[in-house]
């Protein structure tokens, strides 16, 4: 507990170096490793600890940036964007402060969770899996029409660059704190019952359906608070496929997945790798200069590096680096017990 | 292993410590629209082996992939300019890509040059985003008046994509000045990506069109044109310069035939100056073949940016855009370019016309 | 900085209205009924996959696209006639569909289906990052491939007319030759599948396999075997399907399979999922309503793909195992 307390702020000073040391391209780079982590935190939170299945995590991602946009730009601003159709009112005369436009998100997203979540628990499995993916899409297709709320294809500009490493890595230790209370507690022990055995846990007693819903709505609130902060990062948003579409979902579930899936360190982990490795495998597309020989690089080369690494690891290594166990000093403590025993 | 890794870092060093002014290039070189960027990279690349240096230093091109996105038009500007510490900024290509990219580029006070965006949201209110290209306005004004007044249409169906900035802005523009000169039109609607447009087309037709109006980009004109003709709709189409790369006639084939479009240049328009006869020489010498409009484009840009970093100078970012908004009367290819202190370059739109799989100049219509 | 709104130069009509026209009514169903069937071909590939291995085979859409880039690749670089292309392009297809069942699948046959279902997803970005390096991102044309004729139109009704300068005629009711080509493999393929599944040995295997694959292998079936076969069987209908939509909608590019297979994955769970029937039926519905939905509002046309999910949410909350298909028991 105590070397818990000295690790946080270390932690803190170590990003507070970050952003003064590092130019502004690495520092916007650890900002993105904070956002990450709590979409792969929330995400793990439902596929991994509960076992539900779902695809549908851009959607409240998405929802959540759309929201905290539609609050956090100034009416002057609105008036410039919403060029097909004028803004709805209110919303085309509010302005609210940052941290309330994310809480805002956050719940808005967690509203969406629960409608989308009622009707699809009902499903088992793969059926679950693609509802949540289904939901995911109409949100995302809704937002590319609905010209009067969120400006349709033309997106949103200009987002104000409130996000920056505190923030982002403020908003994961809250998540980080909750979903980890959760799963220590009689709650979590009871969704990790039903991921085992969803028959026997109902024959227990415990209201499967209940306590599904609440993590999928609690996984959501938190993918809304990382929209937030996705939206702020990347000053412009749109509901293309590429930016709110399945292909975030896949990223996500990507991290969670090499960080070891019910791992709430895994997911950070996960998240952190994944950011890293999308900017620096960007070398393999650019001309590379080997031994003065200068070697075009081939584009795209990036993504298939990523996606030939994803499948393998899946396939020798499907646990994931930390498989489903967290950190714990005790841990750190034997791995270099067991090192130095040699 | 030593002596290879001292080797290495030897020349690793030798290489890097060239000295040379380093202009970014961004551009879509995979993704949607990676045809354009994939032109207009062929003339930027010409442009650097004909006028490969300035103030007395080699130009180097660092070429960053913005995959047709986004989200990585941002992270490549910042990449560009952080990392690579460019000085100047060729791109991007489509316009919410630039305007995406522009406000990185604003941010840091770096030119960033657009070959062919034309949205008029790219340059307003912008000091550092500028364009050689002209801008939708015009574009949609010169496409009313190729379809109403040279083509005499009436009631022309109108196709908007609605996931482009460009395509929603251009159609707006054609539809304001098709009210002016009379004329009515109404919207059909369609998403990027889409490959089955029959109900939309069969709509179009149970309406009467007079003619079709596609703003988009090359992959939709060609497959609308297709199932256009295959659903007994014989009346002219017409397109915007996304229609001007030769994978429009690829794909099109024999429906694109008669296909008129609006776009920047021609290489079968009489040239105008030497950098134009010079550009078409050195192309059909290096390819065999007569070069397309972006290519122009591409060529033109490198060309503007290396003026203005002449009379600037020096590599400074600030001093370079400035002289960037100060261009005036530039001799290149696609026309005289004058950029104003919006940003916007004063340019002509040439019609093309799809003949027997060929482009064929048309006429030119002036400002 | 005074930000003043500047003039809006946009003014939207919002497209709203419906337009009910009765020939354009039937002209849209054919219309659908021609897309509808290129759906059903690909959903066959998808059902027959997951009625085996409880697998959604995310890269079957992927499957589509290689198919059809092999096609391309037979024809303009080995120059060979377009039937013999075609062959071997579904050829591949299969062989393709087979191996990465091998590499990929076969491995964590025995892990919890998310990995499946993720590992799944990796296979189809994999496979379309790769398209992407080896043949480029930009789309190419598929129209040289194949003799025009097979784009031709049959055409019923309408009149004779010269326009510009040529006869042609107006009006009438369109179905293009490739489409009524479609329905007709898909025909084929359906009898096909049934003899094959219920009439051979290894079809009466496939059929084991799907109810209980431990007792299936302790009967001494080669369980491997009879997955592949199924994976090499879908893949190839999927590269039937590819070459046949590349043959109406022109143009090659390495996410053409991401949205049809989505949709021709709707397809099967709305059909039944593990119903070959099913799939054909489910995929000549969607396809019609889709169509009929963007003919009878054009202003909805950007809901277009959004439409299959909601078909897709309905049917499975009020009937999960679809039209056609047996709803799943959960052994305990």
């Amino acid at each position: 507990m105590i070397l818990t307390l000295i690790a946080l702020p270390s932690i803190a000073l170590l990003l507070f170096l970050s952003q003064e040391l590092l130019n502004s391209y690495y520092s916007r780079i650890i900002t993105l490793i904070g956002i990450y982590g709590i979409m792969a935190v929330s995400l793990t939170l439902v596929n991994g600890i509960s076992g539900v299945f779902s695809l549908g995590h851009a959607g409240f991602i998405a929802v959540g940036a759309y929201t905290s946009a539609l609050l956090t730009l100034s009416p002057e601003q609105k008036e410039m964007t919403f060029l097909i159709e004028k803004l709805v009112w209110p919303l085309n005369s509010i302005q609210i402060p940052f941290f309330w436009a994310t809480i805002i998100a956050g719940l808005v997203a967690a509203v969406f969770a629960f409608l989308i979540g009622w009707p699809s628990l009902r499903l088992t499995g793969d059926y679950f899996a693609i509802a949540t993916l289904g939901f995911s899409e109409i949100i995302r297709i809704f937002a590319l029409n609905l010209n009067s709320i969120t400006n349709g294809a033309l997106g949103l500009k200009a987002l104000p660059d409130h996000t920056n490493v505190w923030w982002a890595w403020g908003w994961l230790l809250v998540t980080v704190a909750t979903v980890l209370s959760l799963a220590y507690s009689s709650f979590g022990r009871a969704l990790r019952a039903i991921r085992e055995d969803r028959v026997a846990a109902q024959a227990m007693g415990i209201n499967v359906f209940k306590h599904q819903l609440t993590a999928f709505v609690l996984g959501g609130f938190f993918a809304g608070i990382s929209g937030s902060l996705y939206g702020h990062w990347l000053s412009t948003i749109d509901p293309r496929t590429n930016t709110f579409g399945i292909l975030l979902t896949f990223n996500v579930l990507i991290m969670i997945v090499l960080g070891g899936l019910g791992s709430i360190t895994g997911a950070i982990i996960g998240g952190a790798l994944f950011a890293f490795l999308s900017e620096w495998l960007r070398f393999l597309e650019g001309p590379m200069n080997i031994l003065g020989f200068k070697i075009m690089g081939i584009s795209g080369m990036r993504m298939l590096v990523f996606s030939g690494l994803f499948v393998i690891i899946m396939i020798f290594w499907p646990r994931g680096l930390m498989g489903r166990s967290e950190f714990s000093w005790d841990g750190l403590v034997s791995v270099f017990k067991r090192r130095y025993k040699r | 292993m030593r002596k290879l890794f001292v080797i290495l870092l030897v020349v690793f060093l030798s290489v890097s410590a060239l000295a040379s002014i380093k202009v970014g290039a961004i551009l879509p070189m995979t993704g949607g629209v990676a045809a354009f960027g994939q032109m207009i990279w062929q003339g930027v690349e010409l442009a650097n082996e004909l006028f490969p240096e300035v103030l007395g230093e080699k130009i180097e091109i660092v070429l960053l992939d913005n995959n047709s996105d986004k989200v990585q038009a941002v992270n490549t500007a910042r990449r560009a300019i952080e990392q690579e510490g460019v000085v100047a900024i060729i791109g991007q290509v489509i316009s919410s890509n630039t305007i995406a990219g522009g406000t990185v580029a604003e941010e840091n006070g770096v030119a960033m040059v657009s070959p062919s965006s034309t949205n008029p949201l790219v340059t307003q209110d912008k000091k550092y985003v500028s364009r050689v290209c002209f801008s939708d306005p015009f574009q949609g004004v010169a496409a009313a008046m190729l379809a109403f007044n040279n083509m005499g249409a009436e009631n022309v169906a109108v196709f908007v994509d609605v996931e482009q900035d460009y395509a929603v802005g251009f159609a707006n523009y054609f539809k304001e000045t098709a009210n002016e000169l009379g004329g009515s039109v109404f919207y059909e609607y369609y998403k990027s990506g889409d490959q089955d447009f029959t109900a939309q087309v069969s709509d179009a037709i149970s309406k009467g069109a007079g003619a079709f109006f596609i703003p988009g980009y090359y992959q939709e004109i060609a497959l609308i044109a297709i199932q256009a003709r295959q659903l007994g709709f014989y009346e002219p189409i017409i397109a915007g310069d996304g229609a001007a790369v030769p994978e429009t006639i690829e794909i099109g084939g024999d429906a694109v035939n008669g296909l008129y479009f609006t776009t920047h240049y021609d290489a079968g328009s009489p040239a105008i100056t030497e950098n134009a006869k010079l550009f078409v020489e050195a192309y059909t010498a290096k390819y065999g073949e007569a070069p397309g409009t972006f290519t122009a484009l591409g060529f033109d840009t490198y060309l503007v940016v290396r003026d203005a970093i002449e009379r600037a100078g020096s590599t400074d970012r600030e001093a370079i855009a400035k002289a960037v908004r100060q261009t005036k009367d530039f001799p290149a290819v696609t026309g005289i370019i004058t950029i104003d202190e919006n940003g916007d370059a004063i340019k002509s739109v040439a019609i093309v016309k799809i003949e027997n799989g060929k482009f064929v100049y048309d006429t030119t219509i002036n400002p | 900085m005074g930000l003043k709104a500047p003039p809006s130069p946009f003014s939207f009509q919002s497209a709203g209205g419906v337009s009910l026209d009765p020939k354009t009514l039937l002209q849209n169903f054919i219309n659908g009924l021609s897309l509808g069937s290129l759906y059903a071909l690909i959903a066959i590939g998808y059902t027959m996959v997951y009625g085996i291995l409880r697998l959604i085979n995310f890269a079957h859409g992927d499957i589509f696209m290689m198919a059809v880039y092999f096609a391309l690749f037979f024809v303009t670089l080995a120059q060979l006639p377009w039937y013999l292309a075609a062959i071997l392009a579904v050829a591949c297809a299969a062989l393709l569909g087979f191996t990465v069942d091998r590499i990929a699948y076969k491995p964590i046959r025995n892990a919890p289906r998310i990995s499946a279902l993720i590992t799944a997803i990796g296979v189809s970005f994999f496979l379309e990052s790769l398209a992407v390096v080896v043949f480029s991102g930009i789309p190419r044309s598929f129209r040289t491939i194949f003799p025009q004729s097979l784009n031709e139109m049959i055409i019923i009704g309408g009149e004779m007319e010269v326009k510009y300068g040529r006869e042609v005629i107006v009006g009438g009711i369109r179905f293009p030759v490739i489409s009524l080509i479609t329905l007709i493999v898909a025909a084929i393929a359906l009898v096909f599948l049934w003899w094959f599944i219920f009439k051979t040995k290894v079809g009466m295997a496939m059929r084991a396999v799907s109810l209980d694959i431990q007792t299936t292998s302790l009967m001494g079936v080669n369980v491997d075997r009879v997955i592949g076969m199924t994976f090499a069987l879908g893949s190839a209908l999927a590269g039937i399907g590819g070459i046949l939509w590349a043959i109406r909608y022109p143009q090659v590019w390495p996410y053409m399979g991401f949205i049809p297979g989505m949709k021709a994955f709707v397809a099967a769970v709305f059909g039944g999922i593990g119903s070959v029937p099913g799939a054909v039926l489910g995929g000549l519905i969607l396809g019609i309503t889709e169509v009929m939905m963007v003919g009878i509002m054009p202003g909805a046309a950007g809901y277009r793909d959004a439409f299959a999910f909601f078909i897709l949410i309905i049917v499975l909350s009020i009937k999960p195992s679809g039209l056609l298909g047996r709803p799943e028991i959960v052994k305990v």
